[in-house]
């Protein structure tokens, strides 16, 4: 098992859901597989959806709803089974 | 030659020094938002300083070189890559025939130039081949860059020189907390006294829809206008004013809430008190800031902002001598 984070590739505003009445995009603990949504960065106007780049275990967020990040911030921690 | 877009990055879009003299046609400057930093980038390469080059926002581009071509990358910090192997920034490199050219997260700054040797071969328009994409004019069919797009570069003119830096001294700093410097006026008695006052001394943060159109700002006390009978014409809003001319650089703050700095794609005109202007020094600055950094505005005379012109063309002089 090897873990991966997956960081901010620009600063913004992470979401976790796809507007305010969704349910999160994943919950901790959830599987996920590449391609699969992570959550939304907001800026200049633009939602750009976060997407698994690999699959495997979404162990946690580091990252909450609505928090500011710098690029680079790491968001999620993923788990990866060899 | 030309260049395949892999990836298209956030808002990367061709600009050069923009369209001068157009704005009374509603026709905004448009150009790469920090100055400084394109023409630092053209002059490394000795292209002409006003050549066509990629504005990078917040986040770079994957480029596919089909011949090789030498580039400088100048403005945000962002760590150029050619084949995954890091190059430095501020520095003629060449990009060889069948490479990519990627760039690492945004470490400081928000806009990156890249400079091509030749410059981009982008049609004029209006006298510019910077994208104004409001108005779908300009650059690469009027918009930012998409993925798939195929950008023609001029002929190679042989004086790019590898390695060619810019001297330490004329590279930018970069900050999370800008001073900006302005220029109360033209309809800044139109607010009460205390709020005047307190928009200088309180820090206010990027929000992040700032872009090339404006920079808009949160976080401070919104600001309360004078009571007043709206002149014929002006809307109700106690922050309207009849329709104006907006300056490059304006601040105007709808409803007293959240002030908002018009940058190099702005609209031209309209009904919102504008309580200052950024002094034009200054303006470059604007485009490197990313959003949820802090600003604090400080008030000058229109003597310091014309000497800060002076010192802002010196320094352009400087680029111009570079070695």
């Amino acid at each position: 098992m090897t873990q991966q984070e997956i960081q901010a590739p620009f600063p913004g505003m992470f979401y976790r859901k796809p507007s305010p009445d969704e349910p999160v995009y994943v919950e901790e603990g959830q599987v996920v597989q590449v391609g699969d949504v992570i959550g939304l960065v907001e800026v200049m106007k633009q939602f750009v959806e976060l997407k698994a780049e690999i699959s495997g275990t979404l162990v946690s967020f580091a990252a909450g709803n609505e928090t500011v990040l710098e690029a680079g911030d790491v968001i999620a921690t993923l788990e990866v089974s060899e | 030659m030309s260049i395949e877009v892999i990836k298209p990055g956030l808002a990367s879009s061709i600009q050069d020094k923009g369209r001068e003299g157009k704005y009374h046609l509603g026709i905004p400057p448009s150009g790469g938002m920090d100055q400084r930093s394109l023409i630092a980038a053209n002059l490394l390469l000795g292209n002409p300083e006003g050549a066509a080059v990629i504005e990078c926002a917040l986040m770079g581009p994957e480029l596919r070189f089909n011949e090789a071509r030498k580039v400088a990358a100048c403005g945000a910090e962002m760590t150029p890559r050619v084949n995954g192997e890091a190059k430095p920034l501020n520095e003629v490199f060449e990009v060889p025939a069948g490479a990519t050219l990627s760039f690492d997260f945004v470490k400081a700054g928000a806009r990156l130039y890249l400079a091509i040797e030749g410059g981009i071969d982008v049609p004029e328009r209006l006298g510019s081949r910077s994208t104004y994409t409001l108005g779908s004019l300009g650059g690469l069919n009027g918009r930012t860059l998409q993925a798939g797009d195929v950008l023609h570069i001029l002929p190679a003119h042989g004086h790019a020189t590898l390695g060619r830096c810019l001297p330490d001294s004329l590279v930018p700093m970069f900050s999370k907390h800008y001073q900006l410097r302005v220029v109360p006026g033209l309809y800044d008695h139109r607010l009460m006294p205390e709020s005047h006052k307190r928009f200088y001394e309180e820090d206010w943060s990027v929000a992040s829809e700032a872009d090339r159109i404006g920079y808009r700002m949160k976080g401070g006390t919104p600001l309360s206008f004078v009571e007043r009978e709206p002149p014929f014409g002006a809307g109700d809003d106690p922050s309207n004013i009849v329709d104006a001319c907006y300056p490059i650089g304006s601040i105007q703050v709808p409803s007293g809430s959240e002030p908002i700095i018009l940058h190099r794609d702005a609209v031209s005109g309209g009904g919102y008190a504008m309580i200052g202007t950024v002094i034009s020094a200054d303006m470059d600055t604007v485009g490197q800031i990313q959003p949820h950094q802090k600003v604090r505005f400080v008030a000058v005379t229109l003597e310091d902002a014309l000497a800060a012109r002076a010192r802002y063309q010196q320094d352009l002089e400087q680029l111009r001598q570079m070695p």
